[in-house]
């Protein structure tokens, strides 16, 4: 039987050349007459060691990596195919001190199997979770997924269950499922990769979601950043389609859910869920005022449920070993797991899926290895662009959605971006003004005009112009923002400003440690 | 000022338009359609698009012009986008920016005098595990430094 070798097709596996890294190694095979079956799988998530590559073993699968095309040939003669030694040789994958701290429960399958493979798939527990819903009642599944304690892993953490007990409570001829796939915080990838690298888990959550509340359409709203996430969707909804478990009559039962893509056009305020449901019908993604909520009137005027790539991924683990399972990982309000995207200035970079309760310095210097640059660590952003900067000092918050209220900070979408001592934070608030100006949608006026004035407000003070009184004027404009703003992009804009020129005053030229205002 | 749309190109645009007649929400996946086919979203479509859709031309333009993604000139032969987000800043991507810009002799949203390259700043790439990151057409490319872009823009000028 030929050795599988596996060489991953995530793209950030690609855009380290993980392609070239298969072409070497089929070549060098052909060249040696050694026959192997070359499986392009998810990414494990190690990305600063991609393109890894992975060889089945009796023992278990072995990785290598990082592997160039110039590393294939010694590895060849190292006789890597059984697992030989190597300087690129880690050992059996599964034994990785980065893998197993963790606790993967929505990333159970990614980087194990062929992502696009159903039979992969259903060889590893998948729709397990569906077959179970199909036992349940709709109200009985949403009970399960309010029981889990899952919360909306998009950003806003609201209870998941609780938003489908809304819908499923609406009367209405049509209701709609629609995943929010708009992943545009920088610092974030989870999404992502469960859509490149384990397709069938989101298909198998929308169709759980759409069976629970009687939706019998979704969509998956995705950015057009990632054509290879379409690809891969695109596939998988095909072929699930082929197989019964998705279009009319799932299973043999007397269900209906069909499930389409459509791209975004790079706007990140339509990852709001109102400008979102404006896009997918067709418009200016214009933020809506709410209410009405979504869940009562959502896309064309009808009961709409909208949730996260990592909410609806997590819903088929839920389903298929119950909520208690679920709801035992974590603390406090936040149960379950988070898939903890490390990215920015770090030495290890990669998803993280653990329980709620970790802290910061863990991820940073545990799984982070410290920074990429061996400079100290001096500021980290979690939460996407919205988030706060947070110094050292809080750095051993556990992540948890209540303990960073506390600290004026967001989990968002648990995207963690470190900078060393290299960073300008006077800057990277301008920046975020800049950000706020470019992406508004332009509705409200606290978020249109004071984004703008924002950038001019620091730099005057960065210029030292008037400084005492611009630094007041930008805590003023930030309070107008926060209040003000009809969503979170104007809205939560003063996080990483405030923040930066709370915790880093000597970059705004007031005096160290000293807190401004 | 827009450019001439051929024949061919205009009986292109219109069986896309002729595709998306009965699908609800039609206006993005059509314009990604058009896009996708002739390389922009030309005005000589709006009317067309407005009538098929029973929309004003006006919402139409609105649609176009609200999402970045979305041109309304022809690009270059390829297109560079350069991630500009908090991730690839905190692994040099604004030095990457400026070499980039000074290598091509263009800004954001220019292409190069030869019409090889259109260059387009990005807000994250989902590659922020291997910042700074940089696309190229389709394809993601991460831990990027100068001299990887300049062999990058080389191979697409030749291709």
């Amino acid at each position: 039987m030929a050795i599988k070798v596996y060489v991953p097709c995530d793209s950030t596996a690609l855009s380290l050349g993980a392609n070239k890294t298969a072409d070497a190694i089929a070549t060098e095979a052909k060249k040696r007459g050694l026959e192997i079956e070359l499986v392009r799988n998810g990414s494990r998530g190690l990305f600063w060691l991609e393109p890894m590559v992975e060889v089945a073993t009796n023992k278990g699968r072995v990785a290598y990596a990082p592997v160039q095309p110039k590393d294939v040939p010694s590895l060849f003669d190292a006789d890597f195919l059984t697992g030989g030694a190597h300087p690129l040789n880690l050992g059996l994958t599964e034994e990785l001190a980065w893998l197993k701290k963790q606790q993967r429960l929505t990333f159970a399958r990614v980087g194990i199997t062929d992502p696009i493979s159903l039979e992969d798939y259903l060889a590893h527990d998948g729709y397990k979770g569906l077959k179970n819903a199909l036992e349940l009642s709709g109200s009985e599944i949403v009970k399960t997924v309010t029981d889990s304690g899952l919360r909306g892993r998009g950003g806003a953490a609201f209870p998941t269950g609780i938003k489908w007990n809304t819908v499923l409570g609406c009367q209405a001829d049509q209701k709609y499922i629609v995943c929010n796939a708009d992943e545009g915080d920088s610092g974030t990838y989870s999404d992502r990769m469960v859509m490149e690298d384990d397709p069938y888990v989101l298909i198998e959550g929308m169709t759980i979601a759409g069976i629970a509340v009687g939706a019998t359409q979704g969509y998956i709203y995705l950015r057009s950043e990632y054509p290879h996430a379409l690809k891969s969707l695109n596939t998988a909804i095909q072929r699930a389609e082929n197989a019964g478990y998705l279009g009319e009559k799932i299973c043999g039962s007397n269900h209906t859910f069909k499930l389409e893509v459509r791209r975004a056009a790079g706007a990140y305020v339509c990852g709001e869920e109102t400008s979102l449901l404006e896009s997918l019908e067709g418009k200016r993604g214009l933020v809506r005022f709410k209410p009405p909520l979504p869940a009562i009137e959502g896309l064309f005027g009808k009961p709409t449920v909208v949730n996260n790539v990592i909410s609806l991924a997590t819903v088929p683990i839920i389903l298929d070993k119950g909520a208690q399972f679920y709801a035992d990982y974590g603390m406090g309000r936040s149960r379950g797991t988070l898939p903890i995207q490390l990215a920015g200035n770090l030495k290890q970079t990669g998803l993280v899926e653990l329980a709620f309760g970790a802290t910061l310095r863990e991820l940073l210097y545990d799984f982070g290895g410290g920074s990429a640059s061996g400079r100290p660590i001096r500021a980290v952003q979690v939460g996407g662009p919205l988030g706060a900067y947070l110094p050292e000092s809080q750095f051993d918050t556990p992540l948890d959605y209540e303990e960073f209220t506390k600290i004026w900070a967001v989990l968002g979408h648990g995207g963690i971006v470190a900078f060393d001592d290299t960073v300008d934070m006077a800057k990277m608030a301008r920046y975020a003004f800049e950000f706020c100006a470019i992406e508004s949608c332009g509705k409200c006026t606290p978020c249109r005009i004071g984004s703008t004035r924002g950038v001019e407000v620091i730099d005057k003070i960065t210029s030292g112009k008037d400084h005492a009184k611009n630094i007041t004027l930008v805590r003023d404009l930030s309070d107008t923002m926060l209040n003000g703003s009809l969503c979170a992009l104007g809205g939560m804009t003063p996080y990483p400003v405030l923040s930066a020129l709370n915790h880093f005053g000597e970059d705004f030229g007031l005096p160290a440690n000293v807190k401004a205002g | 000022m827009t450019a001439e749309l051929s024949t061919e190109q205009l009986t292109r645009v219109n069986a896309h338009i002729d595709g998306y007649r009965n699908v609800r929400g039609a206006l993005l996946p059509l314009l990604h359609a058009i896009q996708d086919d002739i390389g922009y979203v030309p005005e000589e479509a709006y009317l067309p698009i407005s009538k098929a859709l029973a929309l004003s031309v006006a919402e139409v333009h609105g649609v176009v012009t609200f999402y970045h993604h979305f041109r309304r000139h022809p690009a270059g032969k390829h297109i560079l986008q350069v991630c500009r987000a908090e991730s690839c800043q905190a692994m040099g991507s604004e030095k990457l920016e400026a070499h980039i810009k000074s290598t091509l002799g263009i800004d954001y949203h220019q292409t190069t005098q030869d019409g090889s390259i259109t260059l387009e700043p990005v807000y994250c790439l989902g590659n922020c595990a291997c910042s700074p990151a940089v696309m190229m057409d389709d394809e993601v490319y991460g831990r990027m430094n100068a001299e990887k872009v300049v062999e990058l823009v080389k191979e697409a000028r030749s291709a």
